[in-house]
């Protein structure tokens, strides 16, 4: 069996695409650098939309991105079945794109926050969270200045009902996050936004630790086993 | 030269007319004025008189400074690490395995306080540009700030707006923000200080220079449009010259301007891959960012550092502009941000605009390089400027300002703080002690740092709290790089040679007790007025301690910033050096935090105590009291003890250790047992009061690794430094036995609750 190959978008403004693409190899994946302005997927199995402040966050978080050509790839893409993690800046981009529904609006205190928070993951039977216990704490990184997750109360049940909800935040909401939402994701688990950053949490010399690694090593065995 | 042209073509005031021309409004004396007409053999134009007020400024020029700066450089320890050094835009540090790295602290304090939110965020913007025109990937960022009393109602506005400026360019940068210090003094209410320092990290050979070379070769100007910011100077051109506000009121108008920059970090992410991947193709043969005067100093310095004969030619109107009304004086003098000027050959320019082009980073060609060895300008066809480039860079006055001794400094030093009523019961030094760790000086930061993205890039092995910032700069061989940040206004108040020593000192220590080895220095020379022949007098004081201090320890310093006129009518700031060092750690894996994470292991306190409080936390938070003598220097002790932490961690011998600064013992005790969650049991060794709140230098709290305390005590010993077997980590208090215990809860309330309860 060939190595997973995980493709990491770049636009302008991405901040932790070099960190997503270590994460990947990390895991065991290949890495596949992607370029906003290119209508090709290179035939990756799974993509991850890195964070960062993609065309400045001008308009909206994600606002821009989601017209970058690469997207007119992607979203049909997704649509059909292949794996998409957006993380941070890349949760607000699907979104924007209507793959995933709500928005991510400012933090309730209106400051940036950049610290180490305890998740739970809700759901672990994506191809994302498989290598986590349902309920399983782990330790991330939350950095964002607008991660305050928001739906009407219809999509907020609905999530809840159709186990879309991937991730909360153990504990109060940092961020003021309806539901304490950390992460969801599509109905079959497919495409899955998380607002903390595990990619920085895959080594204890430079993170919280390894807890963040099962997102990758996750998607690299559902693709091996696909 | 410079052709009388028919009157009434334009408004723009030329050579060999005979009005007054508005020098004095911007900022050049009488005698400055004459200089320039002395040089030029004619009166200057419009053009070629912005050029000169930016280039002579204090700012650009250092006329003030730099005959006393060049002691760094004569004083200079010996050095084989040093690629590039003091000015360049920065200073470059061999650090092994192929790597070098660049570093260099500036300040942004006067735009800070009329504008905090954009005045701190273009401080970190210029300076990420300095460090990526000497070819480097910036790594890095960190801050000292200082402001006035944390309760001041204007410290409200100035501290949230500086240190959301910082988040909000910085983060956006994709830089880690790994430490840096924040203090408070009455002193710096209405002159804060935000000094910014950017890391860079490069292969050797990826090296670059401000020099335009090779007649021929493109000027090309890339980056954001030049637009009308901060040039509030250039605006008493323009009313002057045309006759305040007679051309649609253009001279009110621009009066009005702001003069603070506004940033955007987006462009400045895309400026920052975008050079690097010309650079990665060859493409630059030069390259000076644009700060300060813009224009005016880019295209000055890269001709003048091309050597003699090297001239350049520049269309002005080929500049980009944001607003289509402005004229050469101010496009000169537009300090628009996320500017580079690159000197490129016309063989490369096609792939030169393509790679930008890739970035959506605009790239204009404004000139060419010539052999001419002149700086000549034109403003669609007529020639604006015509001088020898080095006039404006390198030939400006100098000056050696009156220096006195201010007559109160002897009453000062004399009115110790002996007298001062102590803490003399446990209870009382329990008291004193959770006062001092809440104090705003003292308390925890995260509210501040909470906002600075650390964990990008995925290299950040250190960061705040800890005593330096780490940055991994090789996945696979482990190298990193280790920085601190320090300086003490109170000490350098009572006496500001032994103050900047101290200053170095404690960036020095700090470095060390990572485990990394202090290579060299950078610095921010803040300071009130140097016409005050009292300031001028702490400000040679203080560069002379420094340069003293540097050689003894053998560490250079590589570039450096001054800032002066922080004052406030005739009211200076604190003389208030601010000290970058810089470290090696060849395996960051054995890494030293300040945090006491493992229970049962042996607690030391490393160095010479004494009763020193002159300039102390103490003293200035229970008194509000500044007098006496700071804590004496001692650089040999400083060097022995540095040996021991780098060796204690290289060998393994050392579990965490944080060195003593301000608030001594007491709070290093109290934020290692915060930063790692165990607490501690200590016999203090001497008279309570002292061992807990004296800041005598050279001074750091260990823990020794179980086994290896023998051996940690014989490298001590081996070193001649006095090593003092405190008690052990362990339990969910601090207690100094026969004192108090103070519960870690209890003195996590008193540090966490303060910053938080100021700012919201």
């Amino acid at each position: 069996m060939a190595r997973a190959r995980i493709g990491v978008i770049t636009f302008p403004g991405s901040l932790d695409d070099q960190d997503a693409a270590r994460a990947v190899a990390r895991a065991g994946g290949t890495a596949v650098p992607l370029w906003h302005g290119e209508r090709d997927l290179r035939g990756v199995d799974a993509v991850v939309l890195p964070g960062g402040f993609s065309y400045g966050d001008y308009l909206r978080c994600g606002a821009i991105a989601r017209f970058a050509p690469v997207m007119a790839e992607l979203v049909p893409a997704a649509r059909a079945g292949l794996p998409v993690l957006g993380i941070c800046n890349g949760f607000q981009i699907l979104c924007e794109a209507h793959l995933l529904p709500g928005a991510l609006t400012r933090n309730s205190g209106l400051r940036f926050i950049s610290r180490e928070v305890r998740v739970r993951v809700e759901n672990a039977a994506t191809p994302w969270t498989r290598d986590y216990a349902p309920g399983q704490e782990v330790t991330l990184v939350l950095k964002s200045g607008e991660g305050a997750y928001v739906a009407d109360a219809a999509t907020l049940r609905g999530l809840q009902e159709r186990g879309q909800v991937l991730a909360r935040y153990a504990g109060a909401s940092p961020n003021g996050s309806a539901d304490s939402i950390a992460g969801i994701c599509s109905e079959d688990g497919g495409v899955a936004g998380l607002m903390p950053h595990p990619e920085h949490a895959i080594d204890a010399l430079t993170g919280p630790g390894t807890d963040g690694l099962g997102f990758f090593t996750s998607a690299v065995r559902a693709l091996a086993a696909a | 030269m410079i052709e009388p042209k028919g009157a009434g073509q334009s408004a723009r005031r030329r050579a060999e007319d005979t009005d007054p021309q508005p020098y004095a409004e911007l900022g050049l004396t009488g005698e400055e004025y004459q200089r320039i007409i002395g040089m030029l053999g004619r009166r200057p134009t419009d053009a070629e008189l912005a050029i000169y007020s930016v280039m002579w400024s204090e700012h650009c020029s250092y006329k003030s400074s730099r005959a006393h700066l060049r002691q760094f450089a004569d004083k200079a320890p010996r050095s084989d690490a040093l690629l590039a050094g003091i000015g360049q835009n920065a200073g470059v540090v061999d650090i092994g395995q192929g790597y070098a790295v660049t570093f260099k602290l500036e300040s942004h304090n006067h735009p800070s306080y009329v504008e905090p939110f954009q005045g701190a965020a273009t401080g970190v913007g210029g300076i990420v540009r300095d460090i990526l025109a000497m070819g480097a990937r910036p790594v890095a960022v960190m801050d000292a700030l200082r402001f006035g009393p944390a309760s001041a109602p204007d410290t409200r506005r100035v501290l949230p707006g500086v240190v959301g400026g910082i988040s909000f360019y910085g983060n956006c940068l994709g830089l880690p923000n790994i430490g840096g210090e924040l203090a408070f003094d009455p002193c710096y209410a209405g002159n804060p200080l935000v000094n910014a320092l950017c890391l860079g990290v490069m292969r050797h050979e990826d090296l670059k220079l401000a020099a335009a070379t090779g007649p021929g070769n493109k000027v090309v100007l890339v980056g954001a449009k030049t637009g009308p910011d901060g040039i509030g100077g250039a605006s008493v051109l323009a009313s002057a010259s045309f006759g305040g506000g007679g051309e649609g009121g253009g001279g009110a108008e621009r009066a009005k301007r702001p003069s603070v920059q506004v940033g955007d970090p987006f462009m400045e992410k895309l400026l920052i891959e975008c050079c690097l991947e010309l650079y990665a193709a060859g493409l630059v043969l030069g390259v000076q960012d644009l700060g300060a005067a813009g224009v005016a100093c880019a295209t000055t310095e890269l001709a003048a550092g091309g050597g003699p004969g090297v001239g350049m030619r520049v269309r002005l109107d080929a500049v980009p502009l944001r607003d289509s009304s402005l004229g050469p004086a101010e496009i000169l003098m537009s300090e628009s941000q996320e500017r580079m000027m690159a000197i490129v050959e016309p063989s490369g320019l096609e792939r030169f605009v393509a790679i930008c082009a890739k970035w959506d980073v605009p790239a204009t060609v404004i000139g060419e390089v010539t052999g001419a060895g002149r700086l000549e300008m034109t403003w669609h066809g007529e020639l604006v400027v015509d001088i020898p480039p080095g006039s404006a860079a390198d030939q400006g006055p100098v000056y050696l300002r009156p220096a006195a001794c201010p007559p109160g400094q002897a009453a000062l030093a004399a009115d110790d703080p002996s007298r001062l009523d102590r803490p003399g019961t446990g209870g009382e030094l329990r008291s004193a002690l959770l006062a001092l760790l809440g104090s705003a000086d003292a308390a925890d930061k995260s509210w501040v740092t909470e906002q600075y993205d650390r964990y990008v890039r995925g290299e950040t092995v250190l960061a705040m709290p800890e005593d330096a910032g780490l940055v991994r700069v090789d996945e696979q061989t482990s190298l990193g790089v280790a920085l601190a940040v320090d300086g003490n206004g109170r000490y350098c108040r009572l006496d500001p040679y032994a103050g900047a020593q101290l200053a170095l000192a404690e960036a020095y220590r700090n470095v060390a007790a990572t485990g990394a080895r202090p290579l060299a220095v950078t610095n921010c020379l803040n300071f009130g007025a140097p016409t005050d022949p009292a300031v001028m007098w702490q400000f040679t004081e203080a560069v002379r301690g420094l340069a003293d201090a540097c050689l003894t320890l053998g560490v250079p310093v590589t570039g450096g910033n001054v800032s002066f006129y922080n004052q406030t009518a005739d009211a200076a700031i604190h003389p208030t050096p601010i000290v970058g060092v810089l470290g090696v750690h060849d395996d960051v894996r054995s890494r030293l935090s300040i945090g006491f994470r493992r229970a049962g292991c042996e607690v030391v306190l490393l160095g010479r105590s004494e009763a020193e409080f002159g300039g102390s936390l103490w003293a200035h938070v229970a008194h509000g009291h500044l007098g006496g003598r700071p804590p004496a220097v001692n650089l040999a002790a400083e060097r022995e003890l540095a040996a021991v932490l780098i060796a204690g961690a290289a060998g393994g011998l050392l579990e965490a250790a944080h060195d003593l600064s301000d608030g001594g013992l007491a709070i290093a005790l109290a934020e290692s047992c915060l930063a790692g969650g165990q607490g501690c049991r200590v016999q203090l060794p001497g008279e309570a009061f002292t061992c807990l709140f004296g800041e005598s230098a050279a001074r750091a709290v260990v823990v020794v690794r179980p086994g290896a305390e023998a051996e940690f005590a014989a490298l001590c010993a081996a070193r001649g430094v006095p090593a003092a077997v405190l008690g052990v980590t362990g339990g969910a208090s601090l207690e100094a036995t026969g004192c108090f215990a103070i519960p870690l809860d209890e003195l996590a309330a008193a540090h966490r609750a303060t910053l938080p309860a100021l700012f919201g």
